[in-house]
């Protein structure tokens, strides 16, 4: 069920995050979502990618350090109030929250979050157990393409 | 001179080197060495002649080893003073090699080899290989640069003397350094201890392991490294990493080295005359305690060196070695005064930073400290590139990181560096020694 997340170390000065950009456009790769955390001195560009193992392989041959993480997508109603529901549920099972953003796309009416919790596994059980939808690395390519 | 080493064309045998004399019988050859090369000094280079008459010094007055303390220091300016050809005590018609230092400021500084000399280098260099484990039969890739620098034709010449394979491929073109060592089952590296860490780096890159590999000695030199970085070569490439200690002033590399014991560094005092002094007072130093070394060339015909100030700080082992040899040892030279900086009013090595940055797991060797005054306070910046061991997806951790290694490096200095991440392959790259300190402030 977990999503594998590319994401790589940039200095934060102008025209680095073209960089890798431009690498996986020359490799014809496609990014699904993207987010970019940053401090005064660094950044880390976070990827998802279907075809991540290409991604990462073409990457490193440029000299970038890529690390992979496994992390879980999630359906969320795009209505006011969709993403709490979502949130108190996992707060009341007392998982930690890393990061999260959005896919660009959505999954029928609803939209499509990423999540980055520090027990992947745990967190794709019990989101089950509460009847949350979670989404497989086919589900999701799937809907990516539509 | 007694080439005691071509026995025949029979295996070296270190055991029959000097390197084990009995000291009373070691000191009798040093003192006799001493006396022929002061009064060939003092007949020939005007310099020597000059400085010996002012202090009503004649070679005659040499009668023991600790007379040597009645001669004159020599520093690094007067080599340049003398430039090009000064100091040379052998006409040109008996001088065989010229070589010279990369010079970062003015002039270079010349070193002259008559053949004499060459031989003596080699032989020096073929006791050094011998005492890290080279023997006939390994197969060294010499990536020390070839030219006027004094590594590449060094270690060459000393390879050869002693039997082994020598390929010369001199520094750089990192790739094709790590498939000739593949290819040729390259047992022995010779380079800079920071080209070796780049050739590292340039295996990770390309996804090619080199523990596998039948590399199993690296002859690391030419510049000060830290024991936290041995630890690494040792076990990013799983070989065992000896430091060589040379000056091109002296002859160049050979001077001193690490036997297997890894516990200090011979030197090769039948030909290279060791004290270790004082450098404010000029006294010499009990063993044990650190000072700057001073070296005496005892054979050199070309270019006699007489108790030249070296700036590398070191200290005597005050006991013999567990190999058995009775050459003395001296600490691993970690820092030169003439790399040291002063920030805040604390002077600081470059590998005390090293050091403070490779006790973080997953760190890299690959540095650069810039130093910059802003409104009248000195500021260091110490900028490390970030290898996948260090790089996580979460801010929180790289933030983490960042604060171990500031902490790291002010328990050693006790000053707060602005550690600053930086992406792999950012720093410049040297295929000798490496600029480790940016000096920005206006004074």
């Amino acid at each position: 069920m977990k999503i594998q997340q590319i994401s790589m170390f940039l200095e934060n000065k102008p025209g680095r995050i073209i960089e890798p950009c431009k690498v996986l456009a020359k490799n014809n790769i496609n990014i699904l979502t993207l987010s970019l955390a940053d401090t005064q001195q660094f950044g880390i560009l976070r990827l998802i990618i279907k075809e991540w193992q290409k991604a990462k392989e073409v990457l490193e041959q440029e000299g970038f350090i890529v690390n992979v993480t496994e992390v879980v997508a999630i359906e969320v109603e795009d209505k006011p109030g969709g993403l709490t529901k979502i949130l108190e549920a996992i707060e009341e099972t007392g998982l930690n929250i890393e990061y999260i953003y959005a896919f660009t796309f959505r999954s029928g009416d609803k939209a499509v979050i990423v999540f980055r919790f520090d027990k992947p596994d745990l967190a794709i059980q019990t989101l089950q157990q509460k009847g949350i939808n979670v989404l497989d690395s086919v589900q999701l390519y799937d809907k990516a393409n539509q | 001179m007694n080439f005691f080493w071509h026995d025949g064309g029979s295996k070296f045998n270190p055991v029959s080197s000097v390197d084990y004399l009995p000291s009373d019988l070691l000191e009798t050859m040093q003192l006799h060495r001493l006396q022929t090369m002061v009064k060939r000094a003092y007949e020939n280079v005007p310099l020597y002649r000059e400085r010996m008459d002012k202090e009503k010094i004649k070679p005659e007055h040499i009668r023991s080893l600790n007379n040597i303390r009645l001669l004159p220091f020599t520093i690094k300016a007067d080599l340049r003073d003398t430039y090009p050809f000064g100091l040379f005590a052998s006409p040109m018609n008996e001088i065989v090699r010229l070589h010279a230092s990369s010079g970062t400021t003015g002039k270079p500084i010349v070193a002259a080899y008559t053949k004499e000399d060459i031989d003596v280098w080699s032989n020096a260099v073929v006791r050094s290989l011998a005492a890290c484990g080279v023997d006939r039969g390994d197969i060294i890739q010499n990536a020390y640069g070839y030219g006027l620098f004094t590594g590449g034709l060094g270690f060459h010449y000393g390879g050869e003397a002693l039997g082994a394979t020598v390929i010369p491929i001199s520094g750089g073109n990192t790739d094709r350094q790590i498939m000739i060592m593949k290819d040729f089952n390259v047992t022995v590296i010779s380079c800079t201890p920071s080209y070796f860490v780049h050739i590292i780096d340039r295996a990770h890159e390309t996804s090619i392991d080199l523990k596998p590999f039948p590399l199993k000695i690296g002859v690391f030199g030419a510049e000060p490294w830290s024991e936290a970085m041995r630890q690494y070569i040792e076990r990013e490439a799983n070989i065992k990493a000896y430091d060589v200690y040379g000056l091109s002033e002296i002859s160049g590399p050979g001077i001193a080295i690490e036997c297997l014991a890894q516990q200090g560094l011979h030197i090769i005092e039948d030909h290279f005359y060791p004290e270790i002094i004082n450098p404010k007072t000029l006294e010499p130093v009990p063993d044990g305690e650190e000072g700057e070394l001073v070296l005496t060339t005892l054979s050199k015909k070309a270019m006699p060196m007489i108790r030249y100030r070296t700036r590398d700080i070191t200290a005597f082992y005050p006991e013999q070695c567990s190999c058995g040899r009775t050459i003395r040892r001296m600490k691993k030279i970690s820092r030169r005064s003439d790399d040291m900086f002063i920030i805040r009013g604390v002077n600081v090595f470059p590998s005390q930073i090293e050091a403070a940055l490779l006790t973080i797991e997953g760190s890299s060797p690959h540095y650069q400290i810039k130093l910059t005054r802003e409104h009248g306070l000195d500021q260091m910046e110490v900028q490390i590139e970030v290898t996948r061991e260090m790089f996580s997806d979460r801010i929180s951790k790289l933030e983490k990181l960042q604060k171990e290694l500031t902490e790291s490096i002010e328990k050693v200095i006790n000053i707060r560096a602005n550690v600053r991440l930086v992406e792999p392959n950012s720093i410049p790259r040297s295929e000798g020694k490496a600029t480790r300190v940016i000096d920005l402030r206006q004074i």
